[in-house]
């Protein structure tokens, strides 16, 4: 059974002026550790809220732990751990007292599950008496997250939990999902840090409100139809505009201090072509070799695939 | 049950470790009620007053041409009865009137000693207290100057205030600052603190929680009515014993009913709660539209029957206008719950009406 089911779904905002979640259908399966990957604005807070059945969808079903959104939200009001993408807990309150709180609420103790969040509350319990507002990103994230897995829910539910913390802190964060995801709890997760993708089981591609993809990062990455080739040189803004200047090049764009560039027709010898175009143009210092896609480029590729919302690679 | 104390005991704490709701909450009475009762004093220029003259002789009408000269008055002379004078203080016509009896010169002669009577529009305290004190000193300065010239006698002026005989300005709006300090305190900050979750977030993760919403407003409430009805003693308190109020009614009675009203200002916030997503809109709505119609048409200002009729039809669904008027009662007059049963009844009313609304609006989802 799925942990967390979508079918058909459909969110509007403004009179259905504004088109948030375009149709969207996937399925988390039990103890899975599922990613949400899209840049802002693409519609995973609304599909997470959703879920949370605090928002209505205006087409289409979903469930979450088996309970239908609209009509058991009771049920899964009490299943899931939530944690929204803007820090809220009780910023008055010391870390101690929110824990308390909100076990409370949820009808547990803090020892009763003390299992589940003593990898995590070990790191800030030195704090205890500190207020949440007090705390630094990374902090605040660990005790949302102790907040949210409190009452040892079934399904967790993380709106882009790593957004606004530091590089350390990201990386303990996800060591902390992988091992909730071994206590069998399914994990729904979206970040906008396509890095972060290779971390899930599988992710879900998502922009402007469609889903582009659902499958595992590496079959995601596999399945980039051709050779890509990064390129560079003395001059790299010069030669990123003489490669999209020529007719068999498909497609070009900075990546870091690299341009990632894929060829029209996918021949043999495509690193010499490029090297000759780079020569002739009169380039120095030239840097031309075949890479591994990651999930950015099947990202940016599934991207231009849609015409009629494509933006040029920057 | 468990869950709903732990739920109150935070808001508690919210409360307390927010310095600036409390120094609303307990600075802003004390302000109003000393700046009511010590500093607004109305300094009084053209006071409409009778001279009633029954002896007409030099000397008073040397009294009188000095009342003229002052610009604190306008005196319309005339030998009035007591009758036509008290008349003429129905009708608000005048502030003051200044009584000589016949044989004024006479007595003064003879007996080295007269009298005149001072009276005075005791409803509006502040104005009656400061003519008594202009009128008299005018006579007393006359009568010093008579004296150096070797005549000694004394002119005794008899006061009077109509209606309100110590003169007490507290009285008067005692009441209606107590309905307006509640009718804010309790509403705005309700209102605030409610709206305050949404604004945060926090409503986000409380919604997505075995909470039930009904819960969270009577949480919310439940400090809110503790602390307001320690202000409301607070007010109380500094009304007896600084600004010398008596109570003339039951005291638990005043306690009984203002508790009543706390609830309908407290289920009025929680109201404006549900119907606004951010604490400014929510401070507005609960200052601007609660404050400005409570100072307006609950009648301690402003008389409510020199107004026209569609306002006092408004007045009418302004609940602290049914409060101030229990208040009065109680308070000043000292009537008893048969007195009052009807406005009573109008305050249960309107608070079932808005705490049913405000519970049935209260919004399960974002």
């Amino acid at each position: 059974m799925a942990a967390v089911s979508l079918e058909n779904i459909t969110k509007t905002y403004d009179n259905g002026k504004v088109l948030a979640v375009d149709n969207v259908s996937f399925e988390v399966k039990e103890g899975e550790l599922f990613g949400l990957i899209g840049p802002d604005g693409a519609g995973k807070t609304s599909i997470f809220r959703i879920l949370t059945t605090v928002l209505l969808a205006d087409k289409g079903q979903a469930t979450v732990a088996g309970f239908e959104v609209v009509k058991d939200y009771r049920s899964i009001r009490s299943r899931v751990g939530y944690m929204p993408g803007k820090f809220s807990l009780y910023q008055d309150l010391t870390i101690k007292e929110n824990l308390e709180f909100f076990a409370t609420v949820f009808g547990t103790t803090i020892e009763e599950n003390y299992e589940l969040i003593k990898d995590i509350y070990d790191q800030i319990k030195p704090f205890n008496d500190r207020r949440a507002g007090k705390l630094s990103g990374g902090m605040k994230q660990k005790l949302a997250l102790c907040c949210a897995l409190i009452h040892k829910p079934e399904v967790l539910l993380l709106d882009e939990p790593t957004t606004g913390v530091d590089v350390v802190s990201r990386k303990e964060f996800w060591e902390m999902l992988k091992r909730l995801k071994k206590q069998g709890i399914t994990i729904l997760v979206s970040t906008p840090y396509m890095d972060e993708a290779n971390l899930c089981e599988r992710i879900a591609l998502i922009q402007k409100g469609k889903i582009m993809s659902v499958d595992t990062p590496g079959n995601i990455i596999n399945s980039f139809p051709t050779t890509l080739y990064a390129a560079k040189s003395a001059d790299i803004y010069q030669l990123l505009n003489d490669l999209r200047a020529n007719p068999e090049i498909e497609s070009c764009y900075a990546f870091g201090e690299f341009l990632h560039v894929t060829l029209k027709d996918n021949q043999n010898g495509g690193a010499d072509f490029l090297k000759n175009i780079a020569v002739s143009k009169g380039h120095s210092e030239i840097l031309i070799k075949t890479i591994t896609p990651g999930i950015e480029d099947s990202f940016i590729r599934l991207m231009n695939e849609r015409p009629e919302e494509v933006r040029p690679g920057n | 049950m468990k869950q709903l104390f732990v739920f109150i005991r935070k808001e508690f704490f919210h409360v307390f470790r927010d310095r600036r709701t409390l120094l609303i909450m307990f600075g802003l009475p004390v302000v109003q009620i000393l700046l009511f009762g010590f500093a607004l004093t109305n300094e009084v220029k053209n006071a409409h007053i009778v001279i009633s003259d029954n002896s007409g002789d030099v000397q008073t009408l040397q009294i009188i041409n000095k009342i003229r000269a002052s610009s604190y008055f306008t005196v319309e002379e005339s030998v009035l009865n007591y009758k036509a004078i008290e008349k003429a203080f129905r009708r608000g016509e005048v502030k003051c009137a200044l009584i000589f009896p016949a044989h004024f010169s006479e007595d003064l002669k003879h007996g080295g000693k007269t009298q005149v009577q001072i009276i005075a529009d005791g409803s509006d305290p502040n104005t009656a207290k400061t003519i008594i004190n202009y009128l008299t000193a005018i006579i007393t300065d006359y009568q010093q100057q008579s004296s150096s010239s070797g005549l000694a006698y004394r002119i005794i002026p008899e006061t009077r205030m109509l209606y309100n005989e110590e003169g007490n300005g507290s009285l008067n709006f005692i009441p209606g600052v107590m309905a307006l300090i509640l009718m804010i305190v309790c509403t705005a900050l309700t209102s605030v603190s409610v709206v305050k979750e949404k604004e945060l977030g926090t409503m986000e993760i409380l919604l997505v929680s075995p909470f039930k919403p009904v819960l969270v407003l009577i949480a919310k409430a439940v400090p809110y009515l503790v602390l307001s009805f320690a202000n409301f003693t607070l007010i109380v308190l500094l009304s007896v014993f600084v600004l010398d109020v008596e109570i003339k009614g039951s005291v638990i009675l005043l306690f009984v009913e203002s508790t009543l009203f706390i609830i309908t200002c407290l289920s009025l916030g929680l109201l404006i709660s549900n119907a606004t997503s951010s604490q400014q809109t929510a401070l507005l709505l609960s200052l601007m539209g609660m404050m400005l119609p409570t100072m307006i048409f609950t009648g301690f200002m402003f008389p409510l029957e020199n107004m026209p009729w569609i306002f006092r039809m408004i007045s009418n669904i302004v609940p602290a206008h049914w409060y101030f008027l229990i208040i009065k009662a109680v308070m000043l007059k000292g009537l008893g719950f048969e007195y009052i049963w009807k406005e009573t009844l109008i305050l249960i009313g309107m608070t079932i009406a808005l705490l049913g609304i405000a519970l049935k609006n209260f919004k399960i989802r974002l």
